[in-house]
């Protein structure tokens, strides 16, 4: 990346949306130093820095990049499946300015100098914000502590045992306990291994189909668990990944107790169910497995209702070699970065979910449970801009597709609404032409 | 475990008990006496002919069921400068292996009519049982994460020859608190001479309950140390190092670990304890184990007087004394 200072930046004419403000309103948003200056109705009477550039939003959206809390790349260990490059270009096309990377790498992500390693990639071939996450566990196995303090002071954002829930209880109670000390959230994949031991969603569709079914009560369970724990610790923590509508009512209860807890929910649980699996179409396997209409129903009203804090892409580049195997030995995961904010606007179409919510649970809300201060538009804040436009039809074409993966659950899908031009740091990383 | 025999309901006599199980229960004047009658101990030991003749014909039965070079060796030697037959038994690999209980044990110890135990395991409240069912005085040397009495006493004597006083001093034990019986003996006996008590360690290695211990809670080191007129350091085990309570030595030592950056929040004279064995590099740095703020080996040598102390003063009240 040039080292030199981007020219300021005017969005001028542009419907400006600032979650953190519940502001939207027309306006302009004025970007100079790689921070705001000024955005919002404010801004458009403001004159315009010396040299800028300036650019007409005839009307589009801007607000805050897109910050995703929950992303897998290959780098370390499968490059070929996706780099912190290709994976930050395709979280540019889509909106996305900061990537929170999972730590299930090979090797993973439990030491400080493979924090460093991930860091200095990023600055060195990442156009957009790379935000390490680290390991909970040592090499993931859920059973002896990593470094949380030397892993912090090395850069990771926060800590996740991946797509694997830490199995024993009094291992949990500990990192909770001690992961308080260092004032560190705690993010855990939220599936009792045992009793999810299938391959998708349990019930009649699983039964007809003749696979092992993963019951959601292997989620709540396990979400109830970690919500006591909680209790005990009195630690900070997100369940990252929910799926069913048990799993909302289990966390109002919880943030009704008082609880530091936040919820996320990938924007295919969001967006498909169950029934798009079809003839077992392995691009829609994951974890958790897509569920039933009813579900997906009640992830869309505990998002609208707030219970539900966070929408993630839950980015998970697969190769054919992963992928192209009957359903039970294919592997999970479908990537996610270029189409979260596409998808993520049906919710905002179908008038379930309003506007400014919908942007907050990818922009305000992960920032603040991260404690960054992107994420807004404040003055003073990182100038990481989208302008989209929440109508413009276009439909996913695997050939244009920017992951080196091309595992998307929306190969050939018609969206309406995209990103129009990315800004990171005040520098233009995407310009959709 | 006040005993019955008339002597020792007296109330002249300055330690009207026939064990010591802990410091729970005693009264801060008989911490004090033990604590006075230790300092003329220190003197016995100082000179060139060190025995006294207290515990003459008296018999002395070290009980560890759990190994303890130090502590067995100072009981020892402190019963030995009092003229007692000091017997060491050491049941970790014996007896205790084939399956003898503890109720066995004692019956066999009192068939041998010793006059004092001194006993360590590695149970919570196993020498509580063994008092209740020998004859003679025990001593409490340790048991589990419960309490080791003889281990505050010397600290306190340790503090008291330096300081001048307990009282109002701040103390800061830092480490495994949550498994520590010297943890929990020093928060009672410093508590009942007055002493401020704050405990610094990660939240893992705090047993719940601690803000109702009477104790200030601290998880940064640096603000736990701050002003302390004694740093008390705690030792950690080995199976606790890596990954079950803390995640590994390096990184316990940047946060835990007392090096001369951090001693120097607490005060210019604050004096630096450790109940011993040490890890030097995991809870303390060797310039700090070893330099002018440590008392470190001055603790062994009034461990021994302690001991004779709290052996004199369970012997004033056996019976035919």
């Amino acid at each position: 990346m040039a080292l030199d200072t981007p020219k300021p930046l005017v969005l001028s004419n542009a419907r400006v949306i600032d979650p953190a403000r519940n502001l939207d309103a027309p306006g302009s948003v004025i970007i100079a130093d790689g921070t705001i200056l000024a955005a919002g109705p404010e801004a458009a009477n403001q004159g315009t820095p010396y040299g800028a550039e300036l650019v007409d939003c005839k009307g589009a959206i801007a607000c805050p990049g897109l910050i995703d809390m929950c992303v897998s790349v290959g780098e370390p260990g499968a490059e070929h499946r996706e780099t912190l490059a290709s994976a930050s270009q395709a979280a540019a096309a889509g909106g996305v300015t900061t990537i929170c990377t999972m730590p299930d790498t090979d090797p993973v992500i439990d030491d400080p100098a493979l924090v460093d390693f991930i860091l200095r990639r990023a600055r060195d071939t990442a156009s957009v914000n790379v935000l390490p996450l680290a390991a909970l566990t040592k090499g993931l196995r859920g059973e002896e502590m990593s470094e949380i303090g030397l892993l912090q002071e090395a850069g990771a954002i926060a800590f996740t045992n991946g797509h694997k829930s830490v199995k024993n209880a009094q291992v949990m109670r500990r990192m909770m306990t001690y992961a308080r000390d260092f004032d560190a959230l705690v993010i855990h994949h939220t599936e009792d291994p045992d009793l999810a031991g299938g391959v998708m969603n349990a019930g009649l569709n699983a039964s007809w189909k003749g696979l092992s079914g993963v019951p959601r009560e292997a989620e709540i369970i396990m979400l109830e668990r970690d919500l006591r724990l909680v209790g005990m610790s009195g630690g900070k923590y997100h369940a990252n990944l929910l799926s069913t509508g048990e799993s909302a009512d289990v966390m109002r209860s919880g943030k009704k107790r008082g609880l530091d807890i936040t919820a996320g929910v990938s924007i295919n649980h969001l967006t498909h169910n169950e029934n798009d699996i079809g003839a077992y179409r392995t691009f829609f396997k994951m974890s958790p497995p897509l569920r039933d209409e009813d579900d997906r129903q009640a992830m869309i009203a505990a998002v609208a209702d707030g219970t539900i804090d966070i929408i993630c892409s839950n980015h998970d580049p697969q190769d054919v070699e992963t992928k192209r195997h009957p359903w039970a030995e294919a592997e999970d995961g479908a990537i996610g970065l270029e189409t979260l904010l596409s998808a993520a606007l049906r919710l905002h179409h179908s008038e379930q979910v309003d506007l400014v919510t919908l942007l907050a649970a990818m922009t305000s809300r992960p920032a603040d449970r991260l404690g960054l201060e992107s994420g807004r538009l404040n003055k003073g804040a990182p100038a990481d801009v989208i302008v989209f436009d929440p109508d413009r039809p276009w439909v996913l074409e695997k050939s244009a597709i920017r992951s080196r993966s091309k595992n998307s659950p929306f190969e050939d899908a018609r969206f309406s609404g995209r990103t129009l031009r990315t800004v990171v740091a005040g520098r233009t990383v995407y310009n959709y032409t | 475990m006040t005993s019955m025999t008339a002597k020792n309901t007296h109330r002249d006599n300055p330690f009207p008990h026939r064990h010591l199980l802990g410091i729970e229960g005693l009264h801060p004047h008989e911490i004090l006496g033990l604590l006075d009658r230790a300092e003329e101990a220190v003197e016995v030991s100082r000179q060139v002919h060190k025995r006294k003749h207290v515990l003459e014909g008296r018999t002395q039965i070290n009980l560890f069921f759990e190994n303890s070079t130090r502590t067995q060796s100072s009981f020892e030697l402190a019963g030995k400068r009092l003229g007692a037959d000091v017997m060491n038994m050491a049941l970790s690999q014996s007896s205790v292996k084939k399956g003898e209980t503890l109720i066995d044990t004692a019956a066999t110890l009192n068939a041998m009519h010793p006059d004092l135990l001194v006993v360590r395991h590695h149970a919570a409240g196993a020498v509580h049982l063994l008092a209740r069912k020998v004859g003679c005085s025990v001593v409490n040397a340790g048991d589990g994460p419960h309490e080791h009495p003889t281990q505050a006493l010397l600290d306190a004597l340790t503090i008291r020859r330096h300081k001048g006083k307990i009282a109002r001093l701040t103390v800061a034990i830092c480490g495994d608190i949550a498994h520590s019986r010297v943890a929990r003996s020093n928060i009672i006996l410093l508590n009942a001479l007055g002493a401020r008590v704050r405990v610094v360690a990660p939240s893992t290695l705090l047993p719940s309950g601690i803000a109702q211990m009477g104790v200030e809670v601290f998880r940064d080191m640096r603000e736990g140390l701050k002003g302390a007129d004694i740093v008390m350091m705690l030792r950690l085990q080995r199976e606790r190092m890596n990954g079950a309570f803390i995640p590994s030595v390096r990184e316990y030592y940047r946060y835990y670990g007392l090096d001369a950056e951090k001693l120097s929040y607490a005060r210019e004279d604050a004096l630096v304890m450790h109940p011993g064995p040490m890890n030097r590099g995991v809870e303390i740095d060797p310039s700090i184990a070893d330099g002018p703020q440590s008392l470190i080996r001055e603790q062994v040598e009034m461990g021994v007087a302690v001991r004779m102390a709290v052996l004199e003063a369970l012997a004033a009240n056996l019976p035919n004394n």
